[in-house]
């Protein structure tokens, strides 16, 4: 198997330098003065029609969350953060986007013609769907964030993938949890739903009426393509806003129920702190500079875009403000597009450094008017006590500052 | 042709007989897509345990019989033989005496769970890795009896443990956990916080 691709490789150069050496213009051609063109052609193929690959110079890819191996000794464990910082849109590859499971690395092997959806317990018609039949439906498609509990900032973090790695960003399309829960009737005193996987654990959340009806996505495709085994093939919910753990994977059943169900999934996200589980519930307005983030490197004085991501278990990213230094003042950034709800949004700062040491951050406002806090924000809104380590409640939505030293160098900020 | 048979049925009067499964009544639905699941079918896909274990099944078991079963059901190869010292999470709390706040036992399942029926679904849909779906409705019974023997939730270990019993047994934190907030459309995560 290897070795052929050697030899195709081989061949395929080969072939390029014939075709450098005959071609009538492409690589040779300078007579303008243009920079001569690549050295080499990749020969479309066979192997090419069916399915794209990227560029053998791209080599982007995710890492273990918090400097634990995934999987984990048992195989279970598996928190795999995607990298932000070769992102420059919105979307996240499928195949970076991040993932967080404790049972992930025993992906469900489903035959989508075999997946059955059922709703049932307290309504007037309980059904069954095929996918066939789901994608029969009225669909929407949505662009939408995931992110995991666990996307919690430490001052021992070098870059943005490891401090923001575990959230990505999808265009989603599938069947409103709303318009399956009218067909089946939804009977008075179902005020939530169990949602439960197919997974080895049959990882089940329990979620409100009202976020089930509001907006509430049964996803059967990611950008563009069928959702992938890692993200719930062949179905997923998407509850958009919520940490990531309620957005169940490999979809199979959905109870009405009267009450909190305290499954396993909620037993592990359970809290003595009602502030923390309030917080813990929908995400707070969030945001990150990607470019430039730690252990990146300017190489010199003069422009740079400063640019990142910003998004809001809120609705949309109203407004996002950038600072050069450390706080002290602050500037709008141009969003880039049209927010979208819970999504992650693009912003980018014109900015031209001196070449003296500063602090770049950015802060989120989102459509409710929630402001992105600073570290020392939280810690004096919950009067942590001095000396006592911080640890924002809830989902960690607090600034990142990044610090640029006077060689160009990029560091994380947070102490 | 399938559709049109799951109409016919969806507009027809009360009880259905379907290979001698009873159907429930059906009113009609908007779309007609989807068909109605007979009720063998939600009760063998319904594995949800509610805190008050209506869906719990008939079958009973003790943790005497559950000590052994944790032997032979290969739970001491992960989790230690006395549930304390495997690999995987540990089972029993820390011989710390009883504290004032039973959460500060650490996050053990079988004594941090407010409810008891917590400790039988996750046994009975995650347990044992590899084999899931094997154990008898009495093998989680008395697997979690004896879980709950060994953190002192329980002190009686021929106690029988079923159905009606197991949803009554008092979890030391049984009162003592916060409600997620009522949740509604465009609101801040928590009133009074401005981030």
């Amino acid at each position: 198997m290897s070795s052929k691709k050697t030899d195709r490789r081989e061949f395929l150069k080969q072939g390029a330098a014939l075709a450098g050496g005959a071609a009538v213009g492409a690589a040779s051609q300078s007579a303008s003065g243009q920079l001569a063109g690549p050295e080499t052609f990749i020969q479309g193929s066979d192997d090419m029609v069916a399915y794209g690959s990227r560029s053998r110079f791209v080599t982007s890819k995710r890492i273990p969350h918090g400097g634990r191996h995934s999987p984990d000794t048992f195989g279970l464990d598996f928190h795999i953060a995607t990298p932000l910082q070769e992102q420059h849109g919105v979307v996240t590859p499928s195949s970076l986007f991040y993932m967080g499971t404790t049972r992930g690395s025993y992906l469900p092997d489903i035959d989508p013609d075999k997946h059955r959806l059922m709703i049932h317990g307290l309504v007037d018609n309980p059904l069954v769907f095929t996918m066939e039949e789901l994608k029969r439906l009225p669909s929407v498609t949505r662009m939408h964030f995931v992110e995991c509990a666990g996307n919690r900032a430490n001052s021992r973090m070098k870059n943005v993938q490891e401090t923001h790695g575990m959230t990505s960003n999808a265009e989603w399309t599938g069947v409103l949890l709303s318009t399956l829960l009218e067909e089946a009737g939804v009977k008075d005193g179902g005020e939530w739903i169990v949602a439960e996987g197919v997974e080895s654990v049959k990882g089940a959340s329990t979620i409100p009426m009202t976020k089930a009806m509001d907006d509430t996505l049964l996803a059967y495709s990611m950008n563009g393509e069928p959702v992938r085994p890692q993200q719930g093939f062949p179905l997923r919910m998407l509850v958009p806003g919520f940490e990531g753990i309620f957005n169940v994977k490999w979809l199979r059943r959905i109870k009405v129920v009267d009450r909190y169900y305290m499954t396993y999934n909620d037993y592990g996200h359970l809290t003595q702190d009602p502030a923390t589980a309030a917080l813990g519930y929908q995400i707070g307005p969030k945001s990150v500079i990607v470019h430039p983030s730690g252990d990146m490197q300017l190489p010199g004085t003069g422009y740079y875009q400063v640019s990142g991501l910003a998004w809001s278990g809120g609705g949309k990213v109203a407004r996002v403000e950038v600072t050069t230094d450390g706080g002290e003042t602050w500037f709008d950034a141009e969003i880039r597009g049209e927010p979208q709800p819970f999504a992650h949004t693009l912003f980018a700062f014109d900015w031209e450094w001196d070449g003296s040491e500063c602090e770049l951050q950015s802060r989120c406002i989102d459509e409710l008017g929630q402001i992105q806090p600073s570290r020392q924000q939280a810690q004096e809104f919950w009067n942590t006590p001095e000396g006592e380590r911080l640890r924002v409640r809830g989902q960690d939505n607090s600034i990142q500052p990044w610090r640029v030293h006077s060689d160009g160098s990029v560091h994380n900020a947070i102490i | 042709m399938a559709a049109f048979i799951m109409r016919l049925f969806k507009l027809s009067i009360p009880l259905f007989v379907i290979a001698g499964l009873t159907v429930e009544a059906q009113s009609p639905t908007k779309y007609g897509v989807g068909r109605t699941p007979t009720s063998a079918e939600i009760t063998a896909w319904d594995i949800s345990i509610s805190p008050t274990g209506e869906e719990l099944p008939e079958a009973n078991g003790t943790a005497d019989l559950g000590a052994q079963l944790f032997l032979e059901k290969g739970c001491a190869g992960c989790h230690g033989t006395n549930g304390t010292d495997g690999i995987a999470p540990r089972l029993v709390k820390r011989d710390v005496g009883v504290l004032d706040n039973p959460w500060d036992y650490g996050r053990i399942l079988p004594i941090r769970s407010p409810f008891a029926t917590t400790v039988w679904d996750y046994i009975n849909r995650g347990m044992p890795l590899g084999a899931e779906g094997t154990l008898s409705a009495s093998e989680v019974y008395s697997l979690t009896a004896y879980l709950l023997y060994l953190n002192g939730v329980i002190t009686d270990d021929q106690m029988v443990v079923d159905q009606d019993t197991l949803p009554t047994i008092q979890m030391p934190n049984r009162d003592n956990w916060a409600q997620v907030p009522d949740w509604f459309p465009k609101e801040p995560r928590m009133k009074g916080y401005p981030y």
